[in-house]
């Protein structure tokens, strides 16, 4: 059981900086998920952590003691990989004790961790088969039940379940979460799924071309975006975007409508609105030019243009919806329901 | 393919049938003068079914001095000394090329490719080639006549180096990793994961190995001087040659058969991991 402190964190490789001056601290027992689309540097942030990447200047602390020095197997880590990486040839009872082999723990001792892990994973069964004869599903939790047995100060998760089809993504994401709660280990699980990084994180770390934008809970980051990045990445369907003019509480889109936002801005800004947050109201400031409907059963996704422009749109409406292609619906915004960004920097305006 | 086409079918049989025929054949040959007597074996036609005399030949080959009339080692202590020079040769041919193989795929030192390049570059330098100075060197070190003559110069091999890099690059990294965090050092990696995944090409390579050092004729040839040295496949150009008589084809083709067979065995009892090493790709 440790925190984890991350100090001014830089990593280069030669000239070019890939992470740029990562803070954060977890605490003791926190499930953190470093979320962040493809080459933001949320694996090689997770790798430094491990020991498996080096550290370019800053310091990384778990439990208080500066481990940037420390090889991997000295900083009381477990990870757990994309790719499982299980030793073929070895059974999976050998794959779970082999850590616990070479650090010459008492043969019934490593047999009780492995029996009691197994129990916890349920892949009882399988302790004497070879990894190749195993699922993905199970595979990945013989990977898991490699980490557990280690007992360590914390557990890395790497995008485990990315090489899994949809159904049993869900199911172990929910096993993940429930073992990480019941063992109490300090986490942090890398994902480019936002959805897997909502349900999953205590926090939230996104990361964005080397930059943390934005470091809070799941729902301070769907509530109150720092930035347009954020918002456009957390929540699904994304966010729509759209110019705005403002003027005191007063927001006035390209089509010439006018919406009422929270007050005290002037001037340009990015206007965001989340296609839930759209109500359905015929006399709304907000028309929509239908292009395209996807029916999910529970709500139905309208997308489309803002009237007139080529500004994309996409509402969020429960049920069943049958709008004709072309045809135009009419949305009204709760003002405290939009985010107000800065067009230049995409910064999120003070409400 | 699957088709079902008569004509095909019988034609690629016969030239399969051919083919087994014309390999055979020779061997057959062989088998069949090595159980006639000598009599026999000098005259015209020669024999083509298997005479009575083949123990009686055995005997003589192994245990016996040979062929009548010279002195030469007997076979058994020949065979011995091929087998002791072709095992040193693919094992340590295997040793070797694990351990550089190993240093140039996961170790960062300077000039690593640099190293690499002048292994591969001894492609280029069989021992043909540099017989004179290696002959030189060996007889300098005073190993002449020795298991050590006969095998060391022999035992770098760039092929064998060059084909574990290849494995070991198939190898996926996060396996490095992992053992990393499992607290493995390199040499724990090498013993524990590396050499278990390369088991197949090992075998696929000693399969190849064993039979070029069994193979071995001109180098033997040079640095034995001594005939309890001799090594089988090198002898049985002597025995032609040996004394002024005509040459005694049932003892020579003998000394053939028995010659061919512990490459025949090796191949078999390692075919399938030989089959295996050579195909699969998969780590």
């Amino acid at each position: 059981m440790a925190d984890i402190q991350l100090t001014d964190l830089v990593k280069s490789y030669g000239p070019t900086e890939v992470l740029h001056h990562v803070e954060g601290g977890i605490k003791d027992g926190e499930f953190i998920v470093i979320v962040g689309p493809s080459g933001c540097g949320k694996s090689t942030l997770l790798r430094m952590v491990a020991g498996l990447e080096s550290v370019t200047s800053g310091e990384i602390r778990i439990g208080g003691n500066r481990v940037n020095e420390l090889e991997p197997s000295a900083r009381d880590i477990a990870m757990v990989f994309q790719n499982y990486a299980l030793y073929p040839h070895m059974s999976v009872r050998q794959n779970m004790a082999y850590g616990l082999k070479i650090r010459k723990l008492p043969k019934d001792e490593i047999n009780r961790r492995v029996e009691e892990a197994a129990e916890i994973l349920e892949i009882k069964q399988y302790l004497d088969r070879k990894p190749r004869q195993l699922s993905g599903g199970q595979r990945q939790r013989v990977a898991m039940g490699r980490a557990i047995v280690r007992d360590p100060q914390v557990f890395l998760f790497d995008e485990p379940l990315s090489n899994l089809d949809a159904k049993l993504r869900v199911q172990m994401r929910l096993e993940i979460r429930k073992l990480q709660q019941r063992l109490g280990v300090t986490s942090i699980y890398v994902t480019h799924d936002q959805v897997e990084a909502m349900t999953l994180g205590d926090r939230l770390m996104v990361l964005n071309g080397g930059y943390v934008e934005q470091f809070g809970t799941p729902i301070e980051l769907y509530d109150r975006p720092a930035s347009v990045f954020v918002a456009g990445f957390i929540g699904s369907p994304a966010m729509n975007f759209l110019p705005a003019d403002l003027n005191g509480g007063r927001a006035t889109l390209p089509d010439g409508a006018v919406l009422a936002v929270p007050p005290r801005h002037t001037g340009a800004a990015t206007l965001g609105l989340r296609p839930e947050h759209l109500a359905d109201d015929p006399a709304g400031p907000i028309a929509l030019e239908v292009d395209l409907l996807e029916q999910l059963g529970a709500n139905t996704l309208i997308h489309g243009r803002l009237q007139g422009t080529e500004h994309a749109l996409t509402a969020s409406v429960p049920g069943h919806a049958c709008d004709s292609i072309g045809s135009i619906r009419r949305f009204s915004a709760t003002p405290a329901l939009t985010h107000l960004f800065d067009t230049a920097s995409g910064k999120r305006l003070a409400d | 393919m699957v088709e079902n086409r008569p004509l095909i079918t019988f034609l690629t049989h016969l030239v399969l049938v051919l083919g087994v025929l014309a390999i055979a054949l020779p061997v057959w040959i062989t088998f069949v003068a090595s159980t006639h007597d000598q009599l026999r074996m000098n005259q015209a036609p020669l024999p083509l079914w298997p005479g009575d005399y083949f123990l009686a030949n055995m005997k003589q080959t192994l245990f016996g001095s040979g062929l009548s009339g010279t002195e030469t080692a007997p076979v058994w202590l020949m065979l011995l000394n091929s087998l002791a020079m072709a095992l040193m040769i693919s094992t340590g041919k295997i040793a070797i090329s694990l351990l550089s193989a190993f240093a140039i795929v996961y170790f960062k030192f300077p000039f690593r490719m640099g190293f690499f390049w002048m292994i591969f570059i001894t492609l280029m330098l069989p021992v043909e080639v540099r017989i004179l100075p290696t002959f030189e060197v060996v007889a300098n070190l005073g190993m002449l006549n020795s298991y050590w003559g006969l095998s060391i110069p022999l035992i770098a091999s760039a092929t064998a180096t060059f084909m574990f890099r290849q494995v070991f690059l198939t190898v996926p990294d996060e396996l490095l990793e992992s053992a990393r965090i499992d607290g493995a050092g390199p040499l724990r990696f090498f013993f524990d994961i590396l050499l278990p995944l390369s088991r197949t090409n090992i075998a696929a390579l000693f399969v190849i190995l064993f039979i070029f050092g069994w193979n071995q004729y001109l180098w033997p040839l040079l640095i034995t001087t001594d005939t309890s040295m001799t090594t089988i496949v090198m002898s049985i150009k002597q025995m032609l040659e040996a004394a002024e008589q005509s040459p005694q084809w049932n003892i020579i083709m003998t000394t053939a058969l028995l010659a061919m067979i512990p490459p025949v065995f090796v191949v078999i009892a390692m075919q399938k991991l030989f089959v295996q090493g050579l195909t699969e790709t998969d780590k």
